[in-house]
């Protein structure tokens, strides 16, 4: 999990051990009735590793990134960034599940539509 | 040819764990000029001590090295144990294999290896070395504070206590600083003035005292015990002989709408004035940026009504030059400006006001006379709002400080327990990260504002205050609750970071000293020798050194004046010996050095020199004054013919060190 981690604060450029606690970002996110885990909670949850905990949470999409706690943050942690920093995450953790291209030409079949493989390739030849 | 004798130190395992002590002896004793090598388990001891003195003796050594410790420890111990055995004191050098050698590396035979080349090196500098005499210096028996707050007047009470004479520099039309403007002190809740006034008044009646009020360091030269300083005393247009401090001229002055600074803007005044009641020394000021007749020539009220024939608006700003043998630095602390805090709305609302305000808005002294009312609408507020750590502990490059303001903590628990005791229908919030709270009787201040006084205390930290509807919206998060609070205020309070005085970073420029990021002075050493700069004679005294309350600043005061006194009570310092010196036949008289000096210790001179068939020639050559001279060795970098050399320190002994390294 401390890869994890590593990644996130590597993506957000964020360090989490600089917060000192303060709750300004709880204090100043106008989501706070929507979001489970609150913006120092987060920030918390992400120092101490728990990033699943976090990655299922509906709370990362109810963000609305409008940077609030960026702003007022005295520590310069913005926990706006490590939100979004989880929501990548979980977009890359997705990107796993697909084929890669080099897989393909053992599974193919001879009636899969041509069309069908040229456009899977063009969609993840990244 | 030098009879030079090597002295290795084990320092109990410091040194010797990490060095073998007997290869070190045993190598350095074939370095040429070396007649004895010897090691000892510690070198500084009284045994240790007489080794040496004997072996001076006994092989008649004209040189000592001693492999051991940082010169920083024990170079005046083994300076003074050869000069008792007759040897120069500057005949002696240390290696430091302790330090630089032992402590650093972990490998014996590399740690023994580095400290035989240190040992070289230190034996190729003894070879060259000269004897040194030390000169001396004569001390001007007057020192100067420069600051007249609660830090700058303990620190010349002392001083003038112990029968010397000093001066004080306060650029205020009054001494006091920031004391006067506090109502009540924590944690004993005494009255601010009612203990600073007697201060005051001492420090003004005091024979070996004399304040310079309105006034400013302009330029200091010099060094320690005999610096120049130059205090600009600023045009008052009032003539200070003349004033009786009366008053009449600050009731009948026309100009009725200058912000009061001294209640912080909160209400105004007059453009003739005097801070305060208790002002010292108690003579009117004219605010030259709003008087009338400075602007216009049109008024002259004052002038008609000073029946002493005090008022003067032709005073210029005038010079004078003064002579000292030390200065303290004592220029205090601000609050920080909130203009950057956007989300509390300081800027927006009269009633979001800053810890300073709040002390003037419950002073008897202050604008309100003492009853808390809103400043928007002068209505007694019932919901009150505290937020800690504004602008402290913050990273964020521009916005804010990064260190903590020490004071903010109990001051706030002062204020909750104030409003809570005078107004008990009131409900005090105060929104914290920590409560930090050491020092005598400090924590139970702080929790009889919770447990006796009722005030909220909820950690956490205020994100936004909107005003609106003559309230204050404040959203605030209650970590400890869990929820995000809403609260509807009436005043809401900042306890602002502080700063030092913005007057700090240029005048320490012009004493040399030497300052962190936060412009807070630099102490000599941060646990040893908390209130001395760097750099000799100059002494620090209160919050200019770091954020510090009441006490510490008096006790560091204190402790300033002694330093101050005990340099003051020498009739002569010792100068250090290894002073620049020119070679006259190498100078062309270029100036360089004269340019890079920072004490004026170089001046030209024009000499007659012997040229061929009998010709004599002038010649422009730098001369050094010894007693100023400081030895930085600037001017020995700065010299393009290579005729300046330090003492003791010269080019040669230390490309002969470089040389032995290398060897």
């Amino acid at each position: 999990m401390n890869d994890a981690v590593e990644t996130v604060r590597r993506i957000s450029g964020v360090n989490p051990l600089k917060c000192m606690k303060c709750g300004k970002c709880t204090a100043t996110c106008p989501a706070y009735d929507e979001m489970e885990y609150h913006p120092h909670q987060f920030v918390d949850m992400v120092a101490n590793g728990r990033l699943e905990e976090l990655m299922g949470s509906k709370g990362i999409y109810l963000c609305l990134s409008c940077f609030a706690c960026v702003e007022r943050c005295p520590r310069n942690v913005k926990p706006g960034a490590l939100v979004e920093a989880v929501r990548l995450m979980v977009i890359r953790q997705q990107e796993q599940n697909h084929l890669k291209p080099q897989e393909i030409p053992a599974l193919l079949e001879e009636s899969l539509p041509q069309q069908a493989i040229t456009s899977a390739l063009r969609k993840y030849r990244r | 040819m030098q009879r030079i004798g090597v002295f290795v130190c084990w320092c109990g395992s410091n040194i010797a764990a990490t060095v073998d002590v007997e290869a070190v002896s045993q190598a350095l004793s074939h370095e040429a000029g070396v007649v004895f090598s010897t090691n000892y388990q510690y070198m500084c001891s009284q045994a240790g001590q007489e080794m040496i003195q004997a072996a001076i003796h006994e092989h008649r050594l004209t040189g000592v090295v001693i492999c051991s410790c940082s010169p920083r420890m024990h170079e005046n111990t083994f300076r003074k144990t050869c000069e008792r055995a007759g040897i120069n004191p500057y005949m002696v050098e240390i290696a430091n294999i302790r330090e630089q050698c032992s402590w650093i590396h972990k490998d014996k035979a590399v740690g023994t290896e580095k400290a035989i080349i240190l040992g070289r090196a230190a034996i190729a500098k003894v070879l060259l070395n000269a004897p040194l005499t030390a000169g001396t210096s004569p001390v001007t028996k007057r020192a100067l504070v420069i600051g007249g707050g609660i830090a700058g007047i303990q620190t010349a009470l002392d001083i003038a206590d112990a029968g010397f004479e000093v001066d004080i520099v306060e650029k205020e039309p009054t001494i006091g600083g920031k004391m006067t403007q506090i109502d009540k002190t924590f944690p004993t809740l005494d009255c601010a003035a009612c203990i600073l006034t007697p201060k005051m008044v001492d420090a003004a009646q005091n024979e070996k005292i004399k304040i310079y009020a309105y006034s400013q360091v302009e330029a200091v030269k010099g060094f320690v015990g005999n610096f120049t300083v130059t205090i600009r005393r600023k045009a008052r247009y009032v003539d200070e002989e003349k004033c009786t401090g009366c008053g009449l001229c600050t009731e009948k002055c026309p100009q009725k709408k200058v912000p009061n600074a001294f209640n912080l803007g909160l209400d105004t005044r007059r453009a003739i004035y005097i801070p305060f009641a208790q002002a010292v020394p108690k003579i009117a000021t004219i605010d030259a940026d709003y008087c009338t007749m400075l602007k216009t020539g049109k008024c002259g009220v004052c002038s008609k009504v000073c029946t002493a024939g005090a008022i003067d608006y032709h005073q210029q700003d005038t010079l004078i030059e003064e002579h000292y043998g030390a200065i303290v630095v004592a220029t205090g602390y601000n609050p920080i400006q909130l203009d950057q805090f956007d989300e509390f709305a300081y800027s927006h609302s009269p009633d979001v006001v800053t810890s300073l305000e709040l002390e003037r808005l419950m002073n008897a002294a202050g604008p309100t006379g003492g009853t808390l009312l809103r400043p928007s609408d002068k209505t007694h507020p019932h919901t009150l709002v505290f937020v800690q750590c504004v602008g402290s502990r913050c990273d964020g490059g521009e916005k804010g400080k990064p260190y903590c303001s020490k004071i903010c903590c109990m001051y706030t628990a002062k204020h909750a327990m104030l409003i809570r005791e005078k107004y008990p229908d009131t409900e005090v919030y105060v929104f914290y990260i920590d409560v930090r709270t050491p020092g005598k009787n400090f924590d139970e201040f702080y929790r009889r504002a919770v447990e006796e006084y009722g005030v909220h205390y909820i950690k956490g930290m205020v994100g936004k205050v909107t005003p609106q509807n003559g309230k204050l919206y404040v959203q605030a998060a209650d970590l400890l609750g869990g929820q995000q609070l809403k609260i509807e205020a009436d005043m809401v309070v900042l306890a602002a970071a502080i700063e030092p005085d913005k007057s700090a970073r240029p005048l320490a420029t012009m004493l040399t000293a030497s300052m962190d990021t936060n412009d807070f002075f630099t102490e000599a050493h941060p646990k040893l020798r908390p209130v001395e700069s760097p750099t000799a004679g100059i002494f620090l005294s209160g919050a200019c050194q770091g954020p510090k309350d009441i006490p510490e600043t008096v006790a560091q005061a204190g402790a300033a004046a002694s330093k101050v006194i005990g340099l003051l009570v020498k009739d002569h310092l010792v100068c250090n010996p290894c002073v620049a010196e020119s070679n006259e036949l190498m100078c062309n008289g270029c100036s360089a050095c004269e340019k890079v000096c920072p004490y004026g210790a170089i001046t030209y001179i024009d000499k007659e020199f012997r040229g061929p068939n009998r010709t004599t020639l002038l010649r422009r050559i730098a001369q050094v004054n010894p007693a100023v001279c400081q030895g930085c060795g600037a001017c020995t970098v700065a010299c393009p013919s290579g005729a300046m050399d330090l003492k003791g320190f010269s080019n040669g002994q230390i490309m002969a060190e470089v040389d032995a390294i290398c060897r």
